[in-house]
């Protein structure tokens, strides 16, 4: 009974919304094509160090080099390619750590929301457990005990990050077991495998794929947060939470040595924030069905 | 004529708590029903809400299970089969087309399902089938490409019958198939039934608020209230002659398209019937307008009336 | 006599979709007018044009669109709100959302009062208590206090209308008020309806699909379809003597007791509503009817069939074939 209805709600997303979602969508593929291509393209090695060389300034100041066109860091190496291999890693981390968490998250929300009763009473208690521990924490413990490394940062995170993939994967599918094409494909003597990965999933999936670009950026923040503090990624891998902790000593003189990888994690992470709340505001509009 | 189905003593309990404090209730949402439907029947029930009439479709679907009774379908007991079998010998048409539809699988996937499900078929014989049942309900192939979202409502519960009938089951549950529809699409969709019926000898269950529509689908309609069944007899002789004072409430506040009838008075007061705070004795008595004192007191038990015929009412 | 409630012409569009085409009504003072159709033709979308509640995107437009004299389409929105639940209320089809959750029942009917009559709190839950008391709410003094989820739909719905009556409004507006109910308290509420008619001398524009409704309670009734108002008649008129083919279709669809014929298919319009693309001339009915003709394609007349009978078609006006025995 309301065909007009539905025309008019997809008509409020404004335009500053969608304008946001525009830009978020330029950032994160800029980001995403300078890490897959822009070492390629950027003759320095990000790794070559020259200690000749050091503290070159970027192009807007005096006294730069053309061959550095973001200058030098401490030891000498060419910032642009450091910044672009960090790139690298930020989303690197960023994705494989929602891999993770996601496969975790949504697994246990699933099959609490769709089982529901002493299965559920598990699931909910694993979240809450989680809720109750303080992540960062947790984080700098673990490998501060087992030392710092890519692989390590990303199981650490991964298998901390997951509770909101289970709120949201245990709530919508709670909403979307009790619609009638889930009870019909019951009765059509379909599988609860195929119940679970046809029909349940499916319906759910676009509200998953906004937690999953917040819990990317979540990522990326504690990893640059976890490299700063020396627990994350080792040296002499550049990302940005390490380029920020080394350019701390030179912060006043140099500046641009914090400024620069501090601006990159920010575009990035509003960037993916601004996909995230675009994808709510396209998908906030229709029902869950 | 054997029965195609029949429910015996079919009951279903819940246990609700409201609140973390408050004890728990007891919900008696089908409290003892029997019946049976001939093959080739139609039997409508007819109920308003709170009356058990959606919880009695999802216990005979095998949504639900049942707290005690029994059911038997061509002899076989109901309740002791697997879902694949069950599936084989009873199917859904549910109320809502919007929602009986997986949004996200084209209608030709979706209508191949049960088929799907069984694991027994070939793909060819599949898509056959599908192509076979989707002419049979009206729609085109070119339609079983599309997406639910693309059809219209009336389209829609045709795919949801096509999905229900592909497997050839012997009964049919229709849950207020029509209710959601616009009332010329409501004619369609209801005409079809009756052709497939006759066509492939089916025997529906047909749920339904509209008892106008009943009248026309069914051939004995059986009267819910507060999870029993409060009468039950052939259509004619029910609308014709309603015992049970809540049929006959029910019958009155029916509104006909005839103008300059204005709109009676059913007379019921102001007591909503609630599942969970079903009065003693005869569970109508708050509502009824020619209750007795042996009403408050003592449940009525079920009487035959008539060849086809049973009513629950100490005073019918 | 000019009417309380006067539309002519109103068109709503949202973006390039237009809800309304060309929706012409007259509600009269003390009448009971049906609008009737479909979902989809704009029923619903009419009232909420009349009221100013349109949702962001909607934009209405009307030859004239009048209340009681005062001209609607130019009414500033300050001016407008202080119309709406004052003089004109509307009550919707799903009671549990047009009741706020978070606030008991008595706080919200109060605040209608407060707000458009400037009275205190005690004045207007005095008046509260008197009208739900009035439209047979039992207990009304509990009832304040308690939340809209703690009432069942029927209560519900006479809460709305109770709260739609705190300032004695002049016309009540009623979108489906009865279609999520159970058909014995729809027949409560519809009782209850023409008795506070009779008591208030309230105008209602009631918006419905089921034809019973409309038989049973209506003066006059204007039937709607893809956007435009196809035949206005007064009610034993347009069951007696149905002139618009969609009309017809509509009366022959509706599985009327007692004459019921289980060997016989049901009366029913083959096809679906279409889409009106912008730019639409001529009669939307047309793909559906079996009386189409060349000309159905351009301008449509409307003609009439009687005292305040009009209808938008080219046949002739002519009496209902009897119906096979």
């Amino acid at each position: 009974m309301s065909a007009p209805l539905v025309v008019v709600q997809a008509a409020q997303t404004t335009r500053v919304g969608k304008t946001g979602f525009a830009v978020g969508i330029v950032i994160v593929s800029v980001i995403a094509a300078a890490a897959l291509i822009g070492n390629a393209l950027v003759p320095a090695d990000p790794f070559v160090q020259d200690l000749g060389n050091r503290l070159k300034p970027p192009f807007w100041m005096e006294g730069t080099q053309p061959e550095h066109p973001l200058g030098t860091d401490q030891l000498g190496r060419d910032y642009l390619a450091r910044l672009i291999y960090g790139a690298r890693i930020s989303l690197l981390i960023g994705i494989m750590t929602v891999i993770t968490s996601g496969l975790i998250g949504i697994t246990l929300g699933v099959v609490g929301g769709f089982f529901g009763g002493r299965v559920d009473d598990v699931v909910l208690f694993a979240i809450t457990t989680r809720l109750s521990i303080p992540v960062v924490l947790v984080a700098l413990a673990v490998v501060g005990l087992m030392g710092s490394g890519l692989g390590l940062v990303v199981a650490t995170l991964g298998l901390l990050l997951w509770d909101r993939f289970a709120v949201v994967a245990r709530a919508t599918t709670m909403q979307v077991r009790t619609l009638d094409y889930v009870s019909a494909a019951w009765c059509a003597g379909a599988s609860t495998r195929h119940i679970l990965m046809k029909e349940i999933l499916p319906n759910i999936a676009s509200h998953l794929a906004v937690v999953a670009t917040l819990e990317m950026a979540l990522a990326i923040l504690l990893e640059a947060a976890l490299s700063f503090l020396g627990l994350g990624v080792p040296p002499p891998l550049p990302s940005w939470g390490l380029m920020i902790a080394e350019g701390k000593d030179y912060m006043f003189f140099s500046a641009w040595v914090i400024f620069i990888p501090g601006a990159a994690l920010f575009t990035l992470v509003l960037g993916i924030n601004l996909v995230g709340d675009g994808l709510r505001n396209l998908l906030g509009t229709e029902r869950l069905r | 004529m054997s029965a195609a189905i029949e429910v015996v003593n079919l009951r279903r309990e819940f246990r609700v708590r409201s609140g973390l404090l408050a004890p728990q209730r007891h919900v008696i949402a089908v409290d003892d029903v029997t019946f049976s439907v001939p093959t080739g029947g139609v039997l409508g029930i007819v109920g308003e809400s709170g009356c058990g009439k959606s919880t009695l479709a999802r216990l005979i679907l095998g949504l639900l299970a049942p707290t005690s009774g029994t059911a038997l379908v061509e002899g076989k007991r109901l309740f002791a089969l697997d879902r694949k079998e069950r599936a084989r010998l009873i199917q859904p048409v549910f109320q809502d087309p919007f929602a009986s539809l997986n949004p996200r699988r084209k209608v030709r996937d979706i209508v191949a399902l049960p088929l799907d499900a069984q694991g027994t078929f070939s793909a060819a014989e599949i898509e056959r089938r599908v192509a076979q049942i989707l002419e049979r309900v009206g729609l085109s192939a070119e339609m079983g490409e599309r997406m639910p979202a693309q059809l219209s409502g009336g389209q829609r519960q045709r795919a949801a019958i096509a999905r229900a009938l592909v497997l050839e089951p012997h009964i049919v549950i229709c849950d207020e198939p029509t209710s959601a529809l616009d009332v010329s699409v409501q004619a369609q969709i209801l005409n079809l039934l009756a052709d497939l019926r006759r066509d492939l000898g089916l025997t529906y269950i047909f749920i339904s608020h509209n008892l106008a529509v009943v009248e026309h689908v069914a051939s004995e309609v059986a009267v819910m209230y507060l999870g029993r069944i409060v009468e039950r007899n052939e259509t004619d002789a029910l609308f014709r002659e309603p015992r049970h004072p809540y049929t006959q409430a029910l019958l009155a506040s029916v509104l006909t398209p005839e103008p300059g009838r204005g709109v009676p008075d059913v007379g019921l007061g102001d007591v909503m019937p609630d599942p969970a705070n079903i009065p003693p004795g005869c569970r109508f008595h708050p509502r009824c307008r020619i209750a007795i004192e042996r009403c408050r007191v003592e449940p009525p038990l079920p009487m035959a009336r008539g060849a086809e015929g049973m009513v629950e009412c100490h005073l019918a | 006599m000019s009417a309380l409630l006067d539309i002519e012409d109103l068109e709503v569009t949202f973006g390039r979709t237009a809800a309304v085409r060309g929706a012409s009504l007259r509600v009269e003072t003390g009448e009971t007018h049906c609008l009737v159709g479909e979902s989809g033709c704009g029923k619903s979308v009419t009232a909420l044009a009349v009221m100013n509640l349109l949702a962001r995107g909607g934009h209405r437009s009307a030859k004239r669109m009048s209340f009681a004299g005062t001209d609607l389409l130019s009414l500033p929105d300050r001016d407008m709100a202080r119309i709406r639940g004052n003089r004109m209320s509307m009550i919707f089809q799903e009671p549990m959302t047009s009741l706020n959750p978070a606030f008991t029942v008595g706080s919200q009917m109060a605040e209608v009062l407060t707000r458009h009559k400037g009275a205190s709190r005690a004045e207007a839950l005095e008046r509260a208590v008197e009208l739900m008391g009035r439209v047979g709410i039992t207990a009304p003094d509990m009832r304040l206090g308690q939340f809209p989820h703690q009432l069942s739909g029927g209560l519900r719905q006479r809460v709305m209308i109770a709260m739609a009556l705190m300032c004695d409004p002049q016309l009540l507006v009623a979108d489906e008020p009865t279609t999520a109910l159970d058909v014995t308290v729809q027949a409560q509420i519809l009782r209850l309806l023409a008795s506070l008619k009779r008591e208030f001398g309230l105008s209602i524009l009631l918006i419905t699909h089921d034809l019973g409704i409309v038989a049973r309670v209506a003066d006059r009734v204007s039937v709607m379809y893809a956007g435009e108002v196809v035949e206005r008649a007064p009610t034993a008129q347009l069951f007696s003597a149905p002139q618009h083919p969609y009309t017809r279709g509509l009366l022959s669809c509706v599985p009327a007791p007692g004459k019921v014929r289980r060997d016989r298919p049901l009366g029913s319009i083959p096809g679906t509503v279409p889409m009106i693309p912008p730019g639409f001339a001529g009669c939307a009915f047309r793909s559906r009817c079996a009386h189409a003709i060349e000309i159905c394609e351009h301008e449509i007349p409307r003609k009439s069939a009687g005292a305040a009978h009009d209808y938008l078609c080219r046949l002739m006006p002519r009496e209902l074939e009897p119906q096979p025995a």
